[in-house]
């Protein structure tokens, strides 16, 4: 396996979308969809000030990386973050010991997204930006961070928690949060959805594609693929 | 007129209209096209490289456009006198008349304007503000936010010009007053989103993007051009296996100059090191590869499986390339 890449086995053999080739003395995971976004762990990089925008498990990659960090360097960070659900649970105090600045707790990340927009209108070149949980965190993180004109390559991102998915029905356009399943019904038009790897940075989110467009009503039944 | 060229780059024939003494060591040559057809259009950043027939030897130098892009009726160069380089210069400032006609390469941009960039910041020492003028003629009709930073030696060529163009978006520093530009501060003080542009001696180069780095500024926001004649040193040869010709390389020429001069169509682009477009397989050497190039990487350069002719050299017994 490359390192750092993550790859979705699908278990219906009609929607694989991963295949492996033999490449030298290593197999090469070759995925067909060059958008699906890749993740590393988060590493301490020389900054003025450094910014986490993190929900639920992402809380642990950032207790991680203060294992790493040279001296002075969470007196200059501030973290944003999002407990979410169960998974997010107990972080918080831990969280605020490593820093100076309040520790900003968020309800959901819609409600976190207008205080992120906030710390990056206002923030300054030498500003270090981690990201760190979900995708679907991770994705709305990014379009903010990339409307305030952030190059996508210098932002870390590290995934951790759970693989639910944040999909587009390209149909309808409406948007489901927290997919796991394959096929998955559309919250908005109610069409079952084939969810690919195919990835919008723009809108943030997995696309999904009408999986019985031929023959309606005969979609597979969902099954757990994202979890 | 030039005949004398082998490669297939497109080529413009050009007359010099006008020849302009911008300071005691630099000049700014304006060239029309022969047919009087629109010139192709460059973005800032952009260069030519001009074709000069200096006695035997012909010359290929890039020089940055410093006319205002969209303009097609001529190109403007401006070029510093080196007392020391290798010639080009020389010839330009005291050989090139009114009248006389050159030809001249298509415009190469490898240094453009980043246009995702919420602020654009531009910091040039002496001769390296020329692939700025077009930026900032470019920036200016589009109201982006810009800044220029020019540590000059003196209150010589352009300030005048700059200053009434540009007025407060321009810093300038002179070395005989014993002005710094104060880069910490610049740097730190940028909003998010800012990109930075360095042109100029490798010093001054190599300082910025240490203090840039330093600082926190990621690789993606800053640009910059390096300015590389191609360094002399004591003459050799070397053997072309697919053209099957060995070709003496003299101590002021480059390899790649060598190798047009015995008639060998060899690709190129940026003449400095900088673009990758001449890269050369090696086949085999008994010697030293003297890499000059930003190009390859350093596994590359240890490798001794490629070379850039138009800056890199050799020293040794035997040097084949696959050319």
């Amino acid at each position: 396996m490359v390192a750092g890449v993550r790859v979705t086995h699908n278990t219906h053999p009609r929607i694989t979308t991963v295949t492996c080739s033999q490449d030298g003395n290593h197999i090469m995971l070759v995925e067909g969809i060059k958008s699906r976004p890749i993740y590393h762990p988060l590493e301490p990089k020389p900054g003025s000030r450094h910014l986490f925008v993190a929900d639920a498990e992402g809380a642990q990659a950032i207790l991680e990386l203060a294992s790493k960090t040279p001296e002075g360097f969470w007196d200059k960070a501030r973290i944003l973050f999002i407990p979410s659900s169960s998974a997010g649970k107990g972080y918080e105090d831990r969280l605020q010991e490593l820093i100076n600045f309040p520790l900003y707790v968020g309800p959901t990340i819609a409600a976190a997204i207008p205080r992120l927009t906030k710390e990056l209108a206002d923030a300054h070149m030498g500003t270090q930006i981690y990201m760190a949980g979900t995708e679907g965190l991770i994705g709305q993180a990014m379009m903010v961070a990339l409307e305030a004109g952030v190059d996508q390559g210098s932002i870390q991102r590290e995934h951790r928690g759970s693989e639910a998915r944040r999909v587009q029905c390209v149909h309808c356009k409406g948007i489901t949060e927290d997919v796991t399943t394959q096929p998955v019904k559309c919250s908005h038009c109610g069409l079952m959805l084939l969810v690919r790897d195919h990835y919008s940075r723009r809108i943030g989110a997995f696309q999904g594609v009408c999986i019985d467009a031929e023959q309606p009503g005969t979609a597979p039944e969902p099954e757990e693929a994202f979890l | 007129m030039i005949t004398k060229s082998a490669d297939k780059t497109p080529k413009i024939d050009v007359e010099v209209t006008h020849i302009q003494q911008v300071s005691d060591i630099i000049k700014r040559f304006t060239f029309t096209p022969i047919d009087g057809a629109p010139l192709p259009v460059f973005g800032g950043g952009a260069h030519i490289v001009v074709e000069m027939l200096d006695g035997e030897i012909l010359r290929r130098n890039p020089y940055s456009l410093v006319s205002k892009p969209g303009s097609t009726d001529n190109y403007q160069i401006s070029v510093r006198r080196d007392d020391v380089g290798r010639g080009g210069s020389l010839y330009m400032h005291n050989t090139l008349n009114v009248g006389d006609r050159l030809r001249v390469s298509h415009p190469v941009n490898l240094f453009h304007i980043d246009r995702r960039a919420r602020k654009h910041l531009l910091i040039a020492g002496g001769i390296g503000i020329t692939p700025f003028l077009a930026m900032m003629a470019e920036l200016e009709d589009e109201s982006a936010n810009f800044e220029l930073h020019l540590s000059a030696r003196t209150d010589g060529a352009f300030l005048d010009e700059l200053r009434g163009l540009y007025g407060s978006k321009g810093s300038f520093y002179r070395d005989d007053h014993n002005e710094v530009i104060p880069l910490n501060e610049i740097l730190t003080g940028q909003p998010l989103g800012t990109h930075v542009y360095v042109c100029g001696p490798n010093g001054m180069l190599e300082w910025i993007l240490r203090t840039a780095e330093a600082a926190g500024w990621p690789s993606q926001n800053v640009h910059y051009e390096r300015f590389l004649a191609p360094p002399t040193g004591l003459p050799y040869e070397v053997n072309l296996a697919t053209s099957a010709i060995t070709v003496k390389v003299g101590g002021h020429q480059s390899m790649l100059e060598a190798i047009e001069a015995a008639g060998v169509d060899a690709p190129y682009l940026c003449r400095g090191g900088a673009c990758g477009q001449c890269e050369t397989r090696v086949v085999s050497y008994d010697g030293e590869l003297l890499h000059n190039d930003h190009f390859l990487t350093d596994e590359e350069h240890a490798s001794g499986t490629k070379i850039m002719p138009c800056v890199s050299r050799f020293q040794g017994r035997e040097l084949v390339l696959e050319r």
